[in-house]
């Protein structure tokens, strides 16, 4: 992998972003600009209201920028596409369909058809370890089993970008630890390019090769800190003394903007 | 949730409820029927069950059933047929939503009854008049009902659609429309009731048979006990539509999170 020169993946260019409220214009992003290189794990923090979630939105396709673009594959971003997957926050499975029938949903998306599809949504719940529970309905899940189950449905999608909205933000912490760490290992098994949202500084650390800070409104991008801590990582890597500094450091930064956004 | 001891009322089954509940029906039935004031308007079981035998002689009883099932089933499924697009349309483009839910809303306030007058003027007597009725009533709950149903659609899962690829049709067919059924089922369910409570409204345009038309004649010679076979007649099929778009409610939405109203 040394010295391997790594493609540009994502580049969001100079986006900003305006909403039209009631109390006038809200600018959520100003002038945001980073590129992202191929399978590269990039974590999002800051504060609430600094723009996240619009962020990833407008990298999604599901929003667009009110100027700036973003580029995928050196292609402007217009509108949803199938090499960007997303996972949302609320796990926004089918409840009308079973566990395998959900994953099946993105392999017919993509072509796949019939029991062909059936036996490859079996491949992509083994992959979170849900297979027993493919003829169930989302209904009788826990969170962490539903958002394990909307993983492998983004996974069945095969997007080359893995777009991912704090997916462990409404979990329990116990359950959010297991994810994260099997999160890991199915990034460091089969890479691919991940913007994952979180205002959870462990978890950024943990996970990302790089963490972006954002700032209170409007949402820019305050520091881009690169997380030198080698793979494979653990629950265990937490502990460690560089784990703690770099922790030290990007908490003391968001706090600062937690600050400003309760002035 | 900690039980202290399972109750009495726990213990004994639904359906030794529901012939507890009918037996006591039953006996205030029949006191209604021996006291003096209430004696007339309630004649006792005996006497309406052999009004059955009364009203089939007299060749009407099947006749008014059948009038009525036909009345109140076209008039429904006209009333489904519209709301159906019209909800849908509601929900999408909102300038149709501002035009047409004040009218909805203001309809949906007056009994069936004030206005059939103009709609037997305008329509003449006869079956017509009947299933306009019906269907004007049964579409107003039913539009209302399946438009919430659409404009609920949790939007998030609209999104998860479209990022793995969907297209509107795949969204429509495959997200919108399962993701409204619960709606619709209930919309059927309170569409079928309005359509039985409706009848009477609607059988008073000079209907030559009909369950409602047949209450309102007997009620001219005070002829309670065939009349209260037929109100009885009324619940009877209420319940049994009901029951049956109910077990149809549980088939196809069961994968409901919450069971609504």
């Amino acid at each position: 992998m040394a010295g391997e020169a790594r493609d540009i993946k994502l580049r969001i260019d100079n986006v900003k972003k305006v909403f039209d409220g009631r109390g006038g214009e809200m600018v959520a992003l100003n002038g945001v600009s980073m590129d992202i290189l191929d399978n590269e794990f990039i974590c999002v923090v800051g504060p609430s209201g600094c723009g996240k979630s619009t962020l990833l939105n407008i990298i999604a396709g599901l929003s667009e920028p009110t100027s700036g673009a973003v580029y995928c594959n050196g292609k402007e971003v217009q509108g949803t596409g199938t090499e960007r997957g997303v996972v949302f926050q609320q796990y926004a499975l089918f409840p009308w369909l079973t566990v395998r029938k959900n994953v099946m949903f993105a392999l017919e998306m993509r072509g796949v058809k019939g029991k062909e599809a059936q036996e490859e949504a079996m491949t992509y719940l083994k992959m979170v370890d849900l297979e027993k529970f493919a003829d169930h309905y989302p209904k009788e899940l826990s969170g962490g089993m539903k958002q394990r189950v909307a993983i492998a449905r983004a996974y069945a999608a095969k997007p080359e970008v893995l777009l991912m909205d704090e997916p462990f933000g409404a979990l329990d912490a116990q359950t959010r630890t297991q994810l994260q760490t099997e999160l890991i290992a199915t990034w460091e098994k089969e890479k691919k390019t991940c913007f994952f949202i979180t205002h959870d500084v462990d978890e950024a650390i943990l996970l990302a090769q790089r963490v972006v800070i954002m700032s209170a409104r409007p949402g820019r991008i305050k520091e881009i800190v690169p997380i030198d801590i080698p793979h494979p990582r653990n629950q265990e890597t937490k502990m460690t003394p560089r784990f703690m500094e770099l922790k030290n450091h990007i908490w003391g930064q968001v706090y600062q903007e937690y600050l400003e956004v309760r002035k | 949730m900690k039980k202290k001891q399972s109750s009495l009322v726990d213990r004994v089954p639904n359906w030794m409820w529901l012939l507890l509940s009918f037996l006591a029906a039953m006996l205030l039935w029949y006191i209604l029927s021996i006291i003096p004031k209430t004696s007339r308007a309630f004649p006792n079981q005996f006497v309406v069950l052999s009004s059955i035998a009364t009203m089939i002689q007299r060749g009407v009883l099947h006749t008014d059933i059948g009038s009525s099932l036909i009345s109140a089933g076209a008039g429904y499924a006209f009333g489904f047929i519209i709301a159906l697009p019209v909800a849908i349309l509601m929900a999408w483009y909102r300038p149709v939503k501002y035009i047409i839910e004040p009218w909805i809303q203001f309809i949906r306030n007056i009994p069936p009854l004030a206005y059939v007058p103009l709609i037997v003027i305008a329509a003449g007597v006869g079956r017509r008049p009947q299933i306009i009725v019906i269907t004007i009533a049964t579409f107003l709950i039913m539009c209302v009902t399946i438009y919430q149903g659409v404009v609920n659609v949790d939007e998030t899962l609209i999104k998860a659609a479209r990022v793995l690829g969907a297209n509107d049709k795949d969204i429509f067919a495959r997200v919108i429309a399962p993701a409204t059924l619960p709606f619709i089922l209930t919309a059927v369910r309170l569409g079928a009731s309005v359509a039985l409570t409706t009848l009477i409204a609607a059988e008073s345009t000079g209907a030559s048979a009909g369950l409602g038309m047949r209450i309102r004649s007997l009620n001219s010679n005070f002829e309670t006990a065939p009349m209260l076979l037929y109100i009885i007649i009324i619940g009877i099929i209420g319940i049994t539509v009901e029951k049956i778009i109910k077990t149809l409610e549980r088939r196809l939405t069961g994968w409901q999170e919450k069971r609504e109203i």
